[in-house]
This record gives C-alpha cells, structure tokens and sequence, in this order.
C-alpha cells in the first residue's frame, strides 16, 4: 500500500481507505489538529509571563539540540524575541514534523505490509504444518501398510517353499482302504461342490459365452462360404443370359430386337440380392434359353428342308437371278433337244432312205465277199500247218516206235555184255582174256553202259518234251548204233 | 526302404510321440522311451504289472500306462524321471485309461462303465461322471481340446453330456433321439457333434455344439445300419459307411447325400486304374480294396511287379458267413485324405487293419496283419 503524502495537501486517502487495519489509527490531520489541541495545551502550561526568558533559553536549547537556529537574540537573560527567526524556527519545525509524519507514516506503511505478510505467512504455516500433520498419519498408515504386505509376502513364500517340495518329494494317491475313500470321495465332492456352486456364477456365463462365439464364428465362415459361391454362381448365370441374348441377337428381326433390349436394360438395374431379383433372373435365363432352343429347332428344320427344296426358303434371292438362271436352263434344254432331233432325222434319213437298195447291198456283199476271202485265205494257212503238224507227228510216232525196237535190242545186248563181263571178271588180267577178246577193249563196260544210259535218257527225255526235227534224232540214233558197235565189236 | 532292427515290444503299445521326437515302447512290465532318429534308449520305467494300455500326453511330456488287471495306472515324466505318479482304482476296477486334451488330466473308465474319474495331476482333485455308456464310440474330445462329448444311458434312454475341458463344467445336457446309441464325433471345427445308432437301425443325428438338434438322416430301414463313420478334414462332409457295402456323404449345409458309393466285386468303371501286384513266388497275393485303386500287398520282397489291369477286373471276395457274430461285411473303416480330395475305404473282409494318409494328403499306408503297403496318389488325377 502505497500511500503519497505531499506536504500541502490533507490526507485524504489514508482517511478513505479503511480496509487496513490501520483503521484505529486517526488521521494526521486529525493527529495534527489532536495534537495541536494537546500541544496547546501543554504550551499553555509551559510558557507564562514570568518564565519567558527561561521558556526561550530552554527552546534556544532545544533548537539546538536539533540543530536548528535559536529563534531568540540577545544574551541569557534578556534576550527577546526574533520574529523572523521564530517564524523560520516554526516552519522548520513544521517541516520536521512534516518530515517525521511521513517517516511516520512509511513506517507504518510498511509495518502494515510486514504485519499483513507474517499474517499470511503464519496461516500458510498452520495449513503446512496441517498438511504436514495429514502425510505424516498417511506415512505412518503406509508403512504399517508395507510391513502387514511384507509379512504376508513372507508367509505366501514361505509356503509355497513348502508346497514346492512336497511336490517334489511324493504325489502318491494310493488309497488302500476303502472307507478311507469313500471318506475322501465324501469329502473332496463336498468341496468341488462348494467350489463349483462358488464358481458357476462367473464361469458358467464365460462358458456359455465360449461357445455361442465359437458357434458363430462357424456360421460367420459357412455364410461367407455361401455368399462367394451365390456371387460367383450368378456372375455365370449373367455372362450365359449375356451370351445367349448376343446369339440370339444376330438371328432375330427388328421387331424382336427391340424387345430384347428393353428386357436387357431391366435386367442391368436391378440388383441381385432380393428374392424377386433371383426370379427375375432365373425367369430371363429360362426364356432366353427356350428362345435359343426355339432357334436351334428352327435352324435344325431348314437344314433339313433345304436338302429337299433348295431356293424355295431362301428369300434372300432376287427375281433377276432367278429368271436369269430359268432362261439359261430353257435355252440349254432347246439345244438338247435340237441335238436329238438331228440324231433322230439322220437316224431316220438312214433307216427309211428306199432309192439306195441296189447300191446298199452290193457294198454289203463286196464287204462280205472280201471279208469271206480273207477268212478262206486263214482257213488255208491253218490247214496247211495242220497237215504240217501231222506229217511231224507221224514221223515223231514212227521214231518213238523205232527207238522203242532198238532200245529193247540194245537192253539185250547190254545185259548179255554185263553178264559176260562179270563172268569173265577176275583179279589176274591174264589168263580167261582170249576167250573174250570180243571184249578186249580199253573202254570199260561201265563207261559203256554208263553212256548209253545216259543217252537213252537223253533221247527219252527229248522224244517226251520237245519237238525234235527229225534229223537231229537221226544223227543221235547214228551215234547211238556207232557206241554199241563198238562195243559189240 | 530301409528298415531298423527288431526290438520287443508287447501288445502292440508302440507310440510315437506327438511332437515326433520321441517313441515309446511297452516290453510286459517296462517301458522304454527312445529318441526317433537314433533309436537310442532315453529313458526307462518299470511299471508294476504288464502294461495293458500305454498313451503320450498331448505335449508330449508324461506318458501314462495303465494296468488293467491291477486296476492301476501310472504316469511317467520325461522331463524328471523322478516323478512318479501312481492311480489306484481300487476294487471298482479298471477298463479304460486316457488322458484329456491339455495333458493333464487321466479319465479312467471303470469295469462296467459304472462312472468316469477324471483325475488331475495339477490339483490332486478328482471328479466323476456318472452313467458313461459303454458303446463304440462313447466319448470324444473335440479337436481344439475344448470340449468333451460323452454318451450316458439313464432310465433305459440316451443322453449326450457335454462338458468344458478346463474345469469339468457341465455345459449341456440333452436327451438323444435314439433307441441305442452307439458313438459320438466331433467334427473337426468343434460346431457339430455326430450321433449316430447301433447297427440294428439306419440313423444319424447331428447336433450342434449347443445342443439344438440340426438334422436327422436315415438311409433305408429294415437292415443292418452303420458301420462306420469319419468327419472330413475341413468338416464339409460327414461319410458314412454301413453294412449294405455303401458309403454315403452327407454336406454340411443341407445335411442331405452329395455322392454315393458301391464297393462293387467286379471293377468295370473304365476311369478306374487298377495295379496287381504279381509275385513271383507261388503263394496267392492278397488282394485290398480301396476305392478307385486296387493293390497288392507285399513282404518285404523285391521280386514282384505291379501290372496294370483293364477293367473289368474281379476282385476275389470271399463271402462272409452271416450266421456268426460281427459278420465281415460292411464298411468298417473310412479316411479322408488331409485336403478332403480323396476318400479311402475298406470293405468287407479284407486283411487291413488300418488306413492312413500322410498329411500332405497325396499317400495313403495300409496295414495288414503281417502286411504293409504304401500307395502314391498321382496329383493330376481328378478324383472324389
């Protein structure tokens, strides 16, 4: 609290300001005119008519000690009163006091400001020392806390040591005696009972909740499953519409055409998730497929019938062509039948011509005479070879019949000769030669035999298979008779 | 093919792990687990009797053998051989011993079907189920291991009880409209159960996961009914093989046949490709049937071919006798390739135990007796 006091003016706002609890305090005005009041007072008292001269020697004295002028002249006694220098004197005191006032007034200024701190102070220091007070019996409580945990944590330790090494050691649940398990059957099912009925509450809704997740998640699978196939099935059931609209597209008129497009339009838009939608569809695949098997039959029939009938369905060809095509036929047909005409004419022309009987047979006859010569001339060549062939066959026979005689001749000689010959056969080339020196020849019979066999063979063969002109035969039949007179001899 | 050598194994309990690194193998009273790539014995355990059923946990962490004389069960760790764990039915006894999805719970079945225990490893507590039936199929778990559906017979009806795997809650309780009822199946997808009859009568039921009754399908009457059922892979089909030699396929939108099939004794269909194995050695082959391809088996030997044959080509069927119990006719087994593009079946009495595909869906193996035969299906081929 800043308070200004300038000399001339009253204090007004300490006077106004009464928040402080400078608020006792009277205003120095009031102080003034208070102490004025007082001072008169006391002043009145100090200073008579009789002590004037001490009243000054002592204020001279006074004045002096706080350094100020002495206010009279003159010596001890007698000294009287400088006006001037009293008027100095006052307003020096006045402005002392003046000074002292607000020296005064900072002082308290600032006791106030000090007071109203250690005020502030002092209630932070209750509300610390409270504070203070509160963490301390938290403190307390939390270690007292910790201690009860550590004990706790001590003893869970503790036994879990234990159970460690029981289980360690030996799990036996050997129960011998009956009664003692039919005992601990009582009892273990009690406290599963207890825990079950302890347990259910939770663990029955997280089972239940177990399995209505795995049941869904399976129906989830098996309803995406059938969703992908749904969607694949009718994306091939649209490109079949699709195809067979296209097919059907390019076969049919105008007017159906039209029908068609319409029908595509309404098929596009709508969309296939609805009932109605999967009707309509399935609905325009089966028209579209009776169409199709409509057209197909058609087709089938005008194949058909085309074998039969050729132009009669094809529309499509023009009244030129066709007349065209029937003028060349009628013309080809005129030729044909002028041809045959002519054929016939000259056919007639030489069957029924009566004018050339005469001339007509005689070529006839000169043809038959010539042709009559011609076969007595090959009639006279075949008789005369006949006869040829005769006369050979003769002298074949005539020579077979000889060779017969002769054969059968030279068998005797032969066999005469080899019986000769081996009687006459003997080891000594001396003796027994005389009497057979018909046979005394260096030429051995065998050769002899030998060769004429041979030869008869030779001649039999050639006699059998060919032809052999006679002359041939008669020089073998020479040399035959040569080799057996040689041999008689 | 190159083959290892023999080790002992005793009623057929030879299992290889579900994550492939390990196999498992019960020789009477021990068990021995090796590493699939050497054959290299990891670990062993000895039970306390011969082991009559023997079975990996789905994460391939314990293994549990279960003695059914002894109404005993005993479960093994690999991680800490250590541990050991030991399941005593008692005097109720013992008849079946699996375990549930998560690997951590046994369901042991006791003599009778009087009730289901489903002990856990984790908590040491045990529950029960009561009135199991005993069927053909009267209990499956659904392939994410969330659910069980068990077949229960109460006052002379059936009841389909379906439970949530990782507490035992009951979720639902539903009566089955079915005189005798004769096996349950999930279809791989977990949103429907297949119910189906005993073989005295034609009927499947479908129901959904919650329990609402979808679609009822009934070939014929009056006849030996349904033999044999298998979901395909992406649970789009249901096939159904019965005793008229006939398998059927159901969609699952309508419920209604998309194909029918015959197992007819003469092949005559000109698409058929049909292979014979022709063996040098006098002994007759062995003829399978599957559907669309016929093979020969073989033993081990290099000395036979296979020959095309032209249909039609008949196939030696021997005629199975009626009058005796559990005749061999009938599709008794179906499998759907892992794509869902083929389906393989085997009809009457033919000497194949099981049929399996490789799970690139494009091979298929066959096990006979003392049989084995792999059969490659050429991937441009157009078939069911």
């Amino acid at each position: 609290c800043g308070f200004r006091i300038s000399p001339r003016e009253p204090c007004t706002y300490i006077k106004d300001s009464d928040s402080s609890p400078v608020e006792y305090r009277a205003s120095p005005q009031r102080l003034l005119t208070q102490s004025t009041l007082h001072r008169n007072s006391i002043l009145s008292s100090f200073c008579t008519e009789e002590n004037v001269q001490e009243c000054l020697f002592h204020i001279t004295q006074e004045l002096a000690s706080l350094g100020l002028s002495p206010v009279g002249t003159g010596c001890e006694r007698h000294s009287e009163l400088d006006v001037v220098a009293v008027l100095n004197c006052m307003n020096d005191l006045i402005q002392l006091h003046r000074r002292e006032l607000r020296t005064l007034e900072n002082m308290e200024v600032e006791q106030l400001k000090s007071n109203s701190s250690i005020d502030y102070l002092q209630i932070t220091s209750t509300q610390l020392k409270e504070q203070l007070e509160l963490s301390k019996r938290e403190n307390t409580g939390l270690l007292e806390r910790e201690r009860q945990l550590q004990l706790k944590v001590k003893s869970l330790e503790n036994h879990l040591k234990n159970e460690k090494e029981e289980s360690e050691h030996n799990m036996i649940f050997s129960l011998s005696c009956k009664n003692f398990r039919i005992l601990l059957r009582t009892e273990l099912a009690k406290s599963k009972v207890e825990q079950h009925l302890w347990k259910t509450d939770k663990t029955e809704a997280r089972h239940e909740g177990e399995m209505y997740k795995t049941l869904l998640n399976d129906y989830d699978n098996r309803q995406r499953e059938l969703l992908l196939e749904n969607a694949e099935l009718k994306k091939v059931l649209e490109n079949m519409k699709k195809d067979m609209v296209s097919i059907l597209k390019t076969k049919k008129t105008k007017e159906e055409s039209d029908d068609e497009d319409i029908f595509d339009a309404t098929k596009e838009r709508v969309e296939l998730f609805s009932d109605d939608a999967r009707e309509k569809l399935t609905n325009g695949i089966r028209l579209q497929w009776r169409k199709l098997k409509s057209h197909v039959e058609r087709l089938d029939n005008q194949a058909s019938l085309v074998d039969i009938s050729a132009r009669s369905n094809k529309d499509s060809v023009s009244r030129e062509t066709h007349e065209e095509e029937m003028h060349k036929l009628r013309l080809e047909i005129q030729q044909c039948k002028d041809y045959i005409r002519m054929q016939q004419q000259l056919l007639q022309r030489q069957l029924s011509s009566p004018c050339d009987e005469e001339v007509t047979s005689l070529l006839n006859n000169c043809y038959m005479q010539q042709e009559k010569e011609r076969l007595k001339g090959d009639w006279k060549t075949l008789e005369e070879q006949r006869k040829i062939f005769d006369r050979e066959r003769g002298n074949f026979t005539e020579a077979a019949i000889r060779l017969s005689h002769e054969r059968k001749v030279f068998e005797e000689n032969r066999a005469l000769w080899l019986k000769h010959q081996f009687l006459n056969s003997s080891p000594f080339p001396d003796s027994s030669k005389p009497q057979i020196s018909r046979l005394g020849r260096k030429v051995t019979a065998r050769q002899i035999s030998f060769c004429a066999v041979t030869l008869q063979c030779h001649l039999v063969y050639r006699l059998k298979y060919s032809q052999v002109p006679v002359v041939r035969w008669a020089n073998q039949k020479i040399i035959f008779n040569r080799l057996c007179s040689h041999t008689v001899v | 093919m190159n083959f290892s050598e023999v080790f002992k194994q005793s009623n057929q309990l030879c299992k290889v792990s579900p994550d492939g690194k390990y196999l498992a193998t019960c020789v009477q009273y021990r068990l021995v687990v090796r590493d699939v790539a050497t054959l290299q014995i990891l670990q062993l355990y000895t039970c306390l009797d011969q082991v009559s059923h023997m079975e990996w946990s789905s994460d391939s962490q314990f293994i549990l053998c279960a003695m059914y004389k002894r109404g005993l069960v005993q479960v093994w760790s690999l991680e800490q051989p250590d541990w050991h764990c030991k399941i005593d039915e008692g005097s109720i006894g013992l008849v079946a011993s699996r375990w549930s999805p998560d690997g951590r719970h046994v369901l042991n079945t006791t003599e009778f079907s009087l009730r289901i225990t489903v002990w856990s490893l984790c908590t040491k507590a045990v529950s029960y189920i009561k009135y199991p039936k005993a069927c053909q199929k009267g209990l499956d778990f659904s392939r994410d291991g969330c659910y069980m559906a068990l077949a229960e017979r109460r006052d002379c009806k059936d009841y389909v009880s379906i439970f949530v795997c990782d507490d035992w809650h009951l979720l639902r309780h539903f009566e089955t409209e079915t005189q005798d009822l004769a096996g349950v199946e999930w279809s791989p997808n977990g949103c429907v159960l297949a119910v189906w009859e005993s073989c005295l009568e034609y009927k499947v039921l479908l129901y959904s996961l919650d329990g609402r009754l979808l679609s009822t399908y009934s070939a014929y009457e009056w006849s030996l009914g349904i033999k044999s059922v298998s979901w395909s892979p992406s649970s789009q089909f249901l096939a159904i093989g019965s005793y008229d030699e006939m398998v059927r396929i159901l969609n699952h939108i309508t419920w209604k046949t998309v194909a029918q099939f015959q197992h007819p004794s003469s092949i005559n269909n000109t698409k058929a490709v049909v292979y014979k194995e022709v063996e040098k050695r006098p002994a007759v082959s062995e003829d399978l049937s599957i559907h669309n391809i016929s093979m020969g088996s073989t033993l081990f030997s290099t000395q036979s071919k296979y020959e095309i044959f032209l249909p039609p080509v008949h196939l030696p069927v021997v005629k199975p006798d009626p009058e005796r119990a559990n005749p061999k006719i009938g599709i008794s087994s179906l499998a759907f390739s892992s794509d869902s593009r083929y389906l393989a079946t085997k009809n009457g009495g033919f000497q194949v135990q099981s049929l399996s595909w490789h799970s690139s869906g494009d091979s298929l193996i066959l096990l006979g007796k003392d049989h084995l035969c792999l059969c490659y299906m050429e991937t441009e081929q157009e078939d069911k």
